[in-house]
């Protein structure tokens, strides 16, 4: 079944097009890595999918639902905008933590918000409703491995750890497509292992992925399926063996040599 | 000592005025300011540049001028004047006269100028990160700015704000040009009965008036010291 299909996918800023006409499409549960050299429109791509870039052309589905269509993107409410947002969800190269918060409230703020608002419930509801989002906030924390670490600010944990909660900020909202956009770089060798760990454990639980990596090793094992991006366009894409044992074109075997050069 | 007595009643009675002063424009001026920094910072370009040129005047003119003007204009120009409060309690109508609502709104139009310009370098010192990360977890732009900017904003802008909110109360004496009966009013007429000490008293007031303002300015600094933003 497909989860995510993207047809004709283009963004420019200005005069520079960014995104030459993207289209691929993901099977559910699987995971997806992207690779590409810098400025080749990784990010963009995503900011795309979740709504805070404004495509110019294309659409973008999700689960047989187009969700993003960019001849209708500027007619959509704030409304539909923020329940096409819900669809997926976003982890960042920076955390973006709030840091006024503690971890488990970084976690329910969103959740929590929105069942405060919810004129539908009763009091009751709301206070049971809020109980069972902590408890699950808490269940998650402790599927990535920092349960001991919910009434900690972010200023006071690593940033492997930031990670990771930012990872549980995104889970407890169950969005159909999880994406990350390069979700080690800002961090130490020995704290990226904890995170890739952690995501490579969401795959297990049938969790569809879209993953934006400088980690060649990791998307080697995790990926069903992998996208070599170069200058806005899908330069090629494959299986990890085809895509890493026998790259085609010239483009993608000069960046697998250079992200092997180790000075 | 009667003589003593007396004039550190008539310098409390100015000095209660001058709080009222100070209080009331800061009530006014905070939710002010922060509008006008969203004019200035709006998308719509005519309301970004309108504010921008009031906010230009406002702080480009002498805030006496602004008091003479607001007090006088209206009248001179037939628009309206300032109201009379009646309620009978004498106390409260004296202290809330016309003079005293009219420095009110210039220093409450006047400050809220500068607290503007806080606010949106405030604002805008908050990373774009804070914002996306609201964005994609469905919250609504108020939420976001209520529930994740506003508090990290307010950390950022308490050392500069604590200064403008220790000059307004400073700023008060100016009222004293269109004869609202405060701190300094009170003091100067002693001086011109020839008493020079009572405007040293009047100093001593907004020394410990400040005094207490810079500790509660603190006390508000550390209180958000468990997170850095
Ligand atoms: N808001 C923007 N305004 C103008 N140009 C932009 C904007 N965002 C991105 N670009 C440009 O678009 C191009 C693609 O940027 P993008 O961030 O998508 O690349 P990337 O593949 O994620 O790179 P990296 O690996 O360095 O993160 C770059 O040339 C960048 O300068
Ligand atoms: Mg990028």
């Amino acid at each position: 079944m497909i989860m995510l299909e993207i047809k004709n996918l283009r963004k420019s800023f200005g005069s520079t097009e960014v995104l030459k006409g993207i289209d691929f499409s993901l099977e559910k549960s699987q995971v997806l890595s992207i690779i590409g050299s810098s400025g080749s429109g990784k990010t963009t791509l995503l900011r795309c999918l979740n709504l805070l870039e404004k495509a110019d052309e294309g659409t973008v589905s999700v689960n047989g639902e187009v969700i993003i269509d960019a001849k209708e993107e500027d007619n959509y409410t704030d409304n539909e905008i923020r329940d096409k947002r819900l669809k997926m969800g976003l982890v960042f190269q920076q955390f973006n933590l709030f840091p006024q918060y503690n971890v488990l409230d970084n976690i329910t703020l969103a959740p929590i918000t929105r069942v405060k608002k919810d004129k539908s419930l009763s009091k009751e509801e709301k206070a049971e409703r809020i109980e069972a989002i902590k408890s699950e906030a808490r269940d998650i924390l402790a599927s990535v491995g920092l349960s001991e670490k919910a009434s900690s600010y972010p200023c006071e944990i690593s940033g492997g750890q930031q990670q990771r909660v930012a990872i549980a900020r995104a889970l407890i909202l169950k969005p159909e497509i999880l994406c990350f956009d390069e979700p080690t770089s800002a961090l130490d060798p020995e704290l990226t292992v904890e995170v890739l760990k952690v995501i490579k454990e969401l795959k297990t639980g049938e969790r569809t992925m879209v993953i934006v990596t400088h980690e060649m090793e990791f998307a080697k094992n995790v990926s069903d399926k992998v996208i070599f991006m170069a200058d806005g366009v899908i330069e090629e894409m494959g299986t990890p063996e085809e895509i890493f044992d026998n790259p085609k074109s010239e483009k993608l075997k000069a960046f697998i040599h250079k992200s092997q050069d180790n000075f | 000592m009667e003589n003593f007595l007396n004039v550190l009643t008539e310098l409390s009675g100015g000095f209660v005025t001058s709080v009222l002063l100070f209080f009331f424009t800061l009530l006014l001026s905070l939710p002010l300011g922060l509008i006008i920094s969203f004019c200035t910072m709006s998308k719509f370009k005519p309301l970004s540049a309108l504010s921008k040129i009031v906010v230009w005047v406002l702080r480009g003119t002498p805030l006496m001028l602004q008091v003479f003007a607001i007090f006088y204009l209206p009248g001179l120009l037939n628009l309206f004047v300032w109201p009379q409060m009646n309620t009978g309690w004498e106390w409260f109508d004296t202290t809330f006269s016309t003079r005293f609502i009219a420095a009110l709104a210039a220093f409450a139009i006047n400050y809220a100028a500068y607290f503007s310009e806080i606010f949106r370098g405030g604002i805008q010192s908050i990373s774009q990160g804070q914002y996306e990360a609201g964005q994609v977890l469905g919250m609504t732009k108020s939420e976001i700015f209520f529930k994740i900017i506003l508090l990290q904003v307010v950390k950022r802008i308490i050392p500069p704000m604590s200064n403008e909110i220790i000059t307004l109360i400073k700023d008060t004496s100016l009222a004293n040009t269109i004869v609202v009966c405060e701190l300094i009013f009170e003091a100067k007429e002693f001086m011109l009965e020839g008493l020079i000490w009572p405007l040293f008293a009047a100093g001593a007031f907004y020394l410990i008036f400040v005094g207490v303002l810079t500790v509660l300015f603190n006390k508000a600094e550390k209180k958000l010291d468990y997170f850095k933003a």
